[in-house]
């Protein structure tokens, strides 16, 4: 019994999510393991429910399955502390604040600059920002918690590609520091082959993983 | 006490008449609104006198608190009827029905049995009155912070994920809107309060002078009436809106929407 537990064990620490079996009542079954660092692109027509896998891992959704974030089970974590460590950010950014400083919990200083802000930008009043600023700042504010865990719905979806290209790069910077794992929506392959170190795409609620030919011609 | 006869109360009826043929000749289209629900109110009116007395003439507890619970039961229906959002599966009613129980039985029973100290204690003629004001008031202030936390969590429910997914918890993903929910439904008591005596007389107070009452008397049964209100209220309206922010998430502090029609 020792021997066949030993290496479950190891596997499962490799990883720092582990995703076995996961089904809500639109997706699934989903089997899905991420390293640390590693980066794993979602593609997928509009409604395949890749939206529905981010919030399942989220916990925003009721879900089965199980879920393991550094070899701990989900059901372990305080909801609170779950989503503190795995952040999702949703295609559209939603504020309750009326200056942005409200919204922004710890050094926000090095994210904001990378992001393409000053620090002058806290005391903004949301209801000036732009689409594009929203959903570049609204990954400043998840990305000074310190997750450790990435969900990004189309991140750059209301940005020009100047902006895209600056906030792939804070990510990636956010990434190699903090050793964070990222699972990455989005609908332009380029982006997914730029970033991810494996493709997947949804179908009908499943997950098919893009061979290397379909990586190579994008 | 000047007695009013059948013909007094037809006279006091020419007001409604006037009102509908106003309606009526205006095109108002309220006509039928008027008469029926004067109609409606005069003979629930007469219903409830007629019960009152049948009532007072046994002075039976049993018989006191079996319509106290018909009372209590009819006004948790009643908030449930009036949420524009309901939660599904009759937990609105019984929440809307516990929180009524609680807090408007709790602050009767206390003035009856510490405050009008009357022997017996529950004689029906404090004792109904007394329900019947506080359970139509704390019902007002139930219904209005239930309807408006159901339906600000609907308008606002990007909001607050967007809180959950920041790592906050159910609780302070919702306080604000809750906090908010539990002065709106208090908001009508404070308003009453701060205008007793200056802009209107109070109805109870009103009718006690009518009645041949002493005005300082009549004066401290309405200041106690209104203390009681306002505990009632508060507490009904804390509990219920507090229950409900419980209710639309779950264990794992998700947003469970589902569970609001």
């Amino acid at each position: 019994m020792k021997g066949h537990s030993a290496p479950l064990r190891s596997s499962v620490k490799m990883y720092l999510i582990s995703i076995k079996q996961l089904t809500t009542h639109h997706i699934g079954p989903i089997d899905l393991s991420i390293k640390k660092s590693e980066t794993v692109g979602i593609s997928g027509s509009s409604g395949s429910g890749k939206t529905l896998l981010l919030r399942a891992i989220a916990d925003l959704d009721p879900h089965n399955g199980e879920l393991q974030l550094s070899g701990k089970d989900q059901l372990a974590f305080e909801p609170s502390v779950w989503r503190s460590r795995v952040a999702y950010l949703a295609t559209e950014s939603h504020w309750w604040g009326e200056i942005v400083g409200d919204h922004f919990n710890g050094d926000s200083e090095p994210w904001l600059e990378l992001a393409g802000f000053s620090q002058e930008a806290l005391q903004w009043s949301v209801e000036r920002l732009s689409s594009g600023e929203k959903q570049r700042l609204a990954i400043v504010r998840q990305l000074i918690r310190q997750p450790i865990l990435l969900l990004l719905d189309e991140p750059t979806s209301s940005l020009d590609s100047k902006s895209a290209a600056r906030i792939e790069k804070m990510l990636l910077t956010y990434q190699q520091q903090m050793g964070a794992a990222i699972v990455w929506v989005s609908h332009h392959h380029d982006q997914l082959s730029r970033v991810s170190s494996r493709i997947f795409e949804m179908k009908s609620g499943k997950l098919q993983q893009w061979s290397t030919e379909e990586l190579n011609n994008g | 006490m000047v007695n009013l006869t059948t013909l007094d109360l037809l006279l006091s009826s020419l007001f409604i008449l006037l009102l509908a043929f106003l309606s009526y000749r205006h095109r108002v289209k309220l006509e039928k609104k008027i008469l029926f629900s004067s109609l409606r109110a005069a003979l629930q009116l007469l219903f409830v006198g007629m019960v009152l007395q049948t009532v007072f003439n046994y002075n039976s507890i049993y018989l006191v608190a079996t319509i106290s619970m018909l009372m209590v039961l009819l006004a948790g229906y009643e908030i449930q009827a009036r949420q524009q959002r309901r939660f599904l599966g009759g937990w609105g009613y019984l929440n809307g029905t516990v929180a009524i129980f609680i807090s408007s039985m709790a602050t009767a029973l206390f003035a009856l049995l510490f405050i009008i100290e009357y022997d017996p204690w529950h004689h029906p003629q404090y004792a109904i009155p007394l329900l019947g004001m506080l359970l139509g008031n704390t019902m007002n202030g139930i219904s209005l912070g239930m309807d408006r936390l159901t339906s600000s969590v609907w308008q606002q429910r990007r909001v607050i994920e967007a809180r959950l997914a920041m790592g906050e918890s159910a609780d302070s993903a919702i306080r604000n809107l809750r906090d908010e929910a539990i002065r709106t439904g208090m908001i009508p008591i404070l308003n009453s309060m701060a205008a007793a005596g200056i802009i209107s007389l109070p109805g109870m107070m009103t009718g006690q002078i009518l009645a041949g009452a002493a005005p300082l008397e009549a004066v401290k049964y309405q200041i106690m009436i209104l203390f009681l209100i306002a505990g009632g209220t508060g507490l009904g309206v804390m509990a219920a809106v507090s229950l409900s922010a419980k209710r639309v998430f779950d264990s794992r502090d998700r947003l469970r929407l589902e569970r609001i029609s």
